[in-house]
């Protein structure tokens, strides 16, 4: 550039581009417990909403809480300081009632399953693998956080959701299953226990530990690190292929995370940004926050851009399944991978027929 | 051409003598050389089902080089001497085996008694030991005084669920849910000798063991407290032995 200093035309684009970041800005939502939050150190997501690129709109319509913000439940057991968090209450103190024992069935779906609900499973996972200490941990996707947070809309399906439905979708997508029948018992009873788990916890907040901690975005991911990463830290549990492990008797312990036998291509793990943030805040296990944010965006992309069971919502055509419900970086679904695309490949979603 | 010989066509010359001279040397060694080894290899193949053996060999009479008979501390079919530490064998993944005795040679894995015993096995007798025990069949021990409800009540609790508070996992997470066990990195632990179990959640806490794979025991050991050592191990301590899998019997056992 011969010229010293920037022309008119120049300085207009750069008043326009200050003057609609700032109005973008403006009209941004705020939070009430937006202030806790930060001084909690955490942002959460809701990545039990999001799938492969769907932006997240609940957060867009949640009200202004009135009462008291997140670690100050009125009254609760699980009433926590402020600087822990919510703590829900102990499996101690369920009744023992009518009530106490749908709750009691609630933690043993949660807990297994394989074994308590397998009419509606359709691979090999149990709610527990990916919602740590049976849906109570805090940034692995608690249940009482999902709880407070509905009936909200979910741009993933274009209208509001009630709880019960969002429930449904970890059926029909991560446990690659048939979802339950609104009114069904499961359903039911993992209500029961998500509300049990929530006593105290406000309605309508976004809840400090809720979903999986946000990472900041890479400059670039790198699917050949994730795999050196991957090899280093997940293979002892989870398989040099990603197929998990299980007892002598075939019990799953470790379970997979491609494949026939893990979530479809619809759930929410899918989506890089997701899996990125529990593995950095859950993985390897006991080892939580022990991986640099880079070697988790790697191995999260190398582990979500292996085949796996097709998304239930395929349209015919991968390309188009793609354009509806993949359209981000953060989905590998139809795009190549070491030569093959990815989705053109996929068993059927749903149960097998033989198991 | 020159004149030919009697029984060839043509008399070879230069390189082409040499050639022939070599391959007549060659047949003149090689074969017998083959007939030689295949013999060799023919009496191998009828010794080497012997490893087997060796393996059962080396656990009630020990090696040459100065390993004593396994049984006389893990017991002739594994089952160990619970109350003094000395862990129960039968039914662990053989691989497991291998990897314990290579730590204790190397020390990643300190132990008196036992480092100079895995020192004095071959890699070839440790894979023979190893073998002999991971599928040996063995009632469970007794002898080790069962710990109080509340203890136990305690150490189902960590087996289960852990202690989330300090990122500490169920221990069945890893180790199966009935404790039997998961492949050749997380050992079975039901049934296991309390003492021993108590002894190795020391060991890594205190820096004496540290062959573990990504050194996950050693973080878990070093977020337990002395109490919760004691109800993890005592629970596992109660439970049934399972029955060794390679014999097709599945569930609680002996």
């Amino acid at each position: 550039m011969s010229e010293q200093r920037p022309d008119l035309q120049t300085w207009a684009v750069v008043v326009v581009f200050i003057g609609l970041a700032g109005f973008v800005g403006y009209t941004l939502p705020r939070h009430e417990t937006f202030a806790a939050r930060e001084s909690a150190g955490e942002t959460a997501t809701q990545p039990d909403e999001a799938a492969g690129g769907d932006v997240p709109a609940d957060q867009e319509t949640s009200a202004e809480p009135a009462g008291p913000s997140v670690g100050d439940p009125a009254g609760g057991p699980s009433a926590a300081n402020e600087d822990e968090g919510f703590a829900p209450p102990d499996l101690a103190d369920i009744p023992d009632d009518e009530f106490g024992r749908m709750v009691r069935l609630g933690a043993e779906i949660f807990r297994d399953t394989q074994a308590n609900a397998p009419e509606f499973v359709g691979n090999s996972l149990q709610c527990a693998n990916c919602h740590l200490d049976a849906g109570r941990l805090a940034d692995s996707a608690p249940l009482w956080a999902a709880y407070v947070a509905y009936p909200a809309y979910r741009s993933k399906n274009d209208h509001v959701n009630t709880f019960a439905e969002r429930l449904q979708g970890c059926f029909r997508y991560s446990m690659n299953g048939t979802p339950p029948p609104l009114g069904d018992q499961v359903l039911i009873a993992l209500q029961s226990y998500s509300y049990f788990l929530a006593k105290g916890a406000p309605t309508g907040a976004d809840m400090p530990g809720r979903g999986y901690p946000e990472l900041a975005e890479p400059k670039n991911i790198d699917r050949a690190h994730g795999q050196e990463v991957y090899a280093q830290k997940c293979a002892l549990c989870h398989g040099e292929n990603g197929e998990g492990q299980t007892t002598a008797d075939g019990r799953v312990v470790f379970p997979p995370l491609w494949g026939p036998d893990s979530f479809n291509w619809g759930a929410g793990m899918g989506s890089i940004s997701n899996a990125a943030g529990f593995i950095k805040a859950n993985m390897p296990l006991s080892q939580g926050n022990s991986l640099s944010d880079q070697d988790a965006w790697d191995v999260a992309a190398f582990v979500d851009g292996h085949e796996r069971p097709q998304d239930p919502r395929f349209t015919g055509s991968v390309e188009e399944t793609r354009k509806k419900f993949h359209d981000s970086a953060m989905s590998l679904y139809g795009i190549e991978v070491d030569g093959v695309t990815l989705g053109e490949n996929s068993p059927p979603s749903g149960p097998r027929k033989t198991r | 051409m020159t004149e030919s010989a009697v029984q060839t066509p043509w008399r070879a010359e230069g390189p082409a003598l040499a050639c022939r001279e070599a391959r007549t040397r060659a047949r003149r060694t090689v074969k017998p050389a083959l007939t030689a080894s295949s013999l060799l290899a023919i009496c191998f193949a009828i010794a080497l089902p012997a490893q087997a053996a060796d393996g059962q060999k080396i656990v009630t009479e020990g090696n040459a080089d100065g390993a004593p008979a396994c049984f006389a501390c893990h017991g002739e079919h594994g089952e160990g001497q619970p109350q003094l530490g000395y862990p129960r064998l039968a039914g662990l993944d053989p691989a497991y085996i291998v990897h314990q005795l290579q730590s204790f040679a190397e020390g990643t894995r300190t132990d008196d008694t036992m480092q100079p015993i895995a020192e004095a096995l071959s890699p070839d007798e440790r894979e023979a030991v190893a073998s002999f025990y991971g599928s040996a069949q063995a009632a469970k021990a007794e002898g080790e005084e069962q710990a109080n409800d509340e203890v136990l009540a305690a150490g189902a609790m960590l087996a289960e669920r852990g202690d989330w508070s300090k990122q500490i996992p169920g221990c069945g997470q890893c180790h199966g849910p009935a404790g039997e066990g998961v492949g050749a990195n997380f050992p079975a632990l039901a049934g296991q000798s309390g003492t021993y179990i108590a002894n190795q959640l020391h060991a890594w806490k205190d820096g004496q063991r540290a062959n573990d794979p990504l050194g996950l025991m050693t973080g878990i050991a070093s977020k337990l407290s002395d109490d919760e050592i004691a109800a993890a191990s005592a629970y596992y301590a109660s439970l049934p032995v399972f029955a060794t899998p390679s014999e097709g019997q599945k569930g609680e056992g002996q």
